[in-house]
């Protein structure tokens, strides 16, 4: 007789905020092994592309995710573009940029608040959170939204910002990344955040390649693949190198995301710097997307696929989403193998979950 | 015990010595930027039914009666995506940065010509 447990960790669970399910199978306090299973939030997203006509769409991209809502909408833009053989105006590509830069910075600090958390450190929470409403003000001030932008649409952007505020936009990303800097030495020297994760969950280069992890997952593991250095948007003309660590465990996948904040700051920085003057859209009116694209880009959480399949009418035929998530479940489940009960939400919470975006 | 077990504690110090970082909601507010997407304002006078707003809306919010001169819209099913804003050729529907008040009751907003604005939504106490 088998001496093991099964115990089903969520989809509600006190520690995370995310709808994920596993089944864990105990032996004593240890896992053996980790089943999970999906589709506890499905909300049929991807049919609506066959009801919605493409442009419509863009809306209904943004709200595949709550924290990544721009670069989903950003991405399903661009292919879209790309279709269509349009290219969206300079200026547009540049603030989509920052945009984007701005989201990610959201989302990794709110991460690091959530993993605080996940550790017991509470303080440390609400201090991460306090930094992150101060670039929510920013993404309000420029796009009118808090959490959905909506300022990206086919053919460029709906809004443009300013010179005037882009300079306080500028300023006040100096005053944020000061108070980052305290928060990250935080991060990187507590001996309570350092017990918590050093050594747990180790995920080897090798393993994280063949599981085929993508994001700070894999970045964490020692594998300096990140889908900007693709070059899309404005990413080709700006100087940055995809942030790697080499240990491969939870305190690892933490720093790679205290260091990308960091270097988005720099990205913003650059781009501010270079942001060329000029129209933010071009008119799409009687162009319809024909053909089959594939398009990949970066997300917070690692690299998202986009698959498009459009026959020149204005429903698409085929509207297809990978998210980082999906690719980090199967890394996930052999990093639970043979750790301890207690560690499995910070487990969890170190490949960034986004069940409502990885089951849209 | 070492020094690393107490990083945070000099902004821990600092933060309980300063002003509280949040506001009191309900008595104070923030005052909303110029372009924070509120709610949709519609002044009926000058619309001229063309419907366009109804039909590029996406959620389908708005619905317009030519012939009952009636314009309505619901608030709770409203993305503020601004595209009645842009599309409108007289210029009647405008993006207001004040924010539409909780509603208890799902309701629709129903504007007609001969009648003139609606009253303003009450907002009652819970």
């Amino acid at each position: 007789m088998s001496n093991t447990t099964i115990i089903p960790f969520g989809p509600q669970h006190p520690v995370l905020p995310e709808p994920i399910h596993l089944d864990l199978e105990l032996d004593d306090e240890r896992v053996v092994q980790a089943l999970p299973s999906i589709g506890y939030v499905h909300r049929g997203l991807e049919l609506l592309a066959e009801r919605h006509d493409f442009i419509e769409m863009a809306n209904v991209a943004e709200r595949i995710c709550g924290i990544c809502s721009f670069i989903h909408g950003q991405g399903y833009c661009q292919a879209i573009e790309q279709l269509m053989g349009v290219e969206a105006p300079p200026r547009a590509v540049y603030l989509r940029t920052v945009w984007g830069e701005i989201s990610r910075i959201q989302s990794h600090i709110l991460w690091l608040g959530l993993s605080a958390d996940a550790l017991g450190f509470e303080s440390l929470f609400q201090h991460s959170w306090r930094i992150r409403e101060m670039l929510v003000d920013i993404i309000e001030e420029t796009t009118g939204g808090r959490v959905i932008f909506g300022v990206c649409k086919v053919g460029g952007i709906r809004k443009d910002v300013n010179d005037e505020t882009l300079r306080s936009v500028r300023r006040r990303i100096g005053e944020i990344r000061s108070a980052f800097d305290e928060i990250a030495n935080i991060f990187r020297q507590d001996a309570t955040v350092k017990k918590r994760t050093v050594g747990v969950g180790v995920l080897s280069a090798e393993d994280a390649h063949a599981l085929g992890a993508v994001g700070p997952v894999l970045r964490g593991s020692g594998i300096a693949r990140d889908m900007r250095q693709l070059g899309y948007a404005a990413f080709g003309d700006l100087d940055w190198e995809p942030v790697v660590e080499q240990a491969g465990d939870c305190y690892a996948r933490c720093i790679v995301r205290v260091r990308e904040v960091d270097q988005s700051f720099d990205l913003i920085t650059q781009c501010l710097d270079r942001m060329p003057a000029g129209e933010i859209s071009v008119s799409v009116k009687g162009k319809r997307p024909t053909g089959e694209a594939m398009f990949r880009l970066e997300q917070p959480r690692g690299e998202v696929c986009y698959y498009f399949s459009a026959n020149g009418q204005k429903n698409l035929e085929r509207f297809r989403v990978r998210t980082p998530t999906f690719a980090n479940i199967a890394p996930l489940v052999h990093m639970l193998k043979g750790c301890e009960l207690a560690d499995v939400p910070v487990i969890v919470l170190t490949i960034d979950p986004c069940v409502s975006c990885n089951e849209r | 015990m070492s020094w690393s077990w107490f990083r945070i504690s000099s902004l821990v110090t600092r933060s309980a010595l300063a002003k509280p970082a949040t506001r009191l909601y309900p008595f104070e507010k923030r005052k909303p930027y110029a372009k924070t997407r509120g709610h949709i304002k519609f002044k009926i006078n000058d619309c001229t039914f063309c419907t366009i707003c109804a039909t590029k809306c996406p959620t389908d919010a708005i619905v317009a009666s030519k012939n009952d001169k009636t314009w309505a819209i619901d608030h709770s099913l409203c993305i503020l995506c601004g595209n009645c804003v842009t599309d409108c050729r007289e210029g009647c529907i405008k993006l207001s940065p004040q924010p539409w008040p909780p509603m208890l009751t799902k309701e629709v907003l129903t504007f007609r010509k001969d009648y003139g604005e609606p009253p303003p939504a009450i907002i009652m106490p819970r």
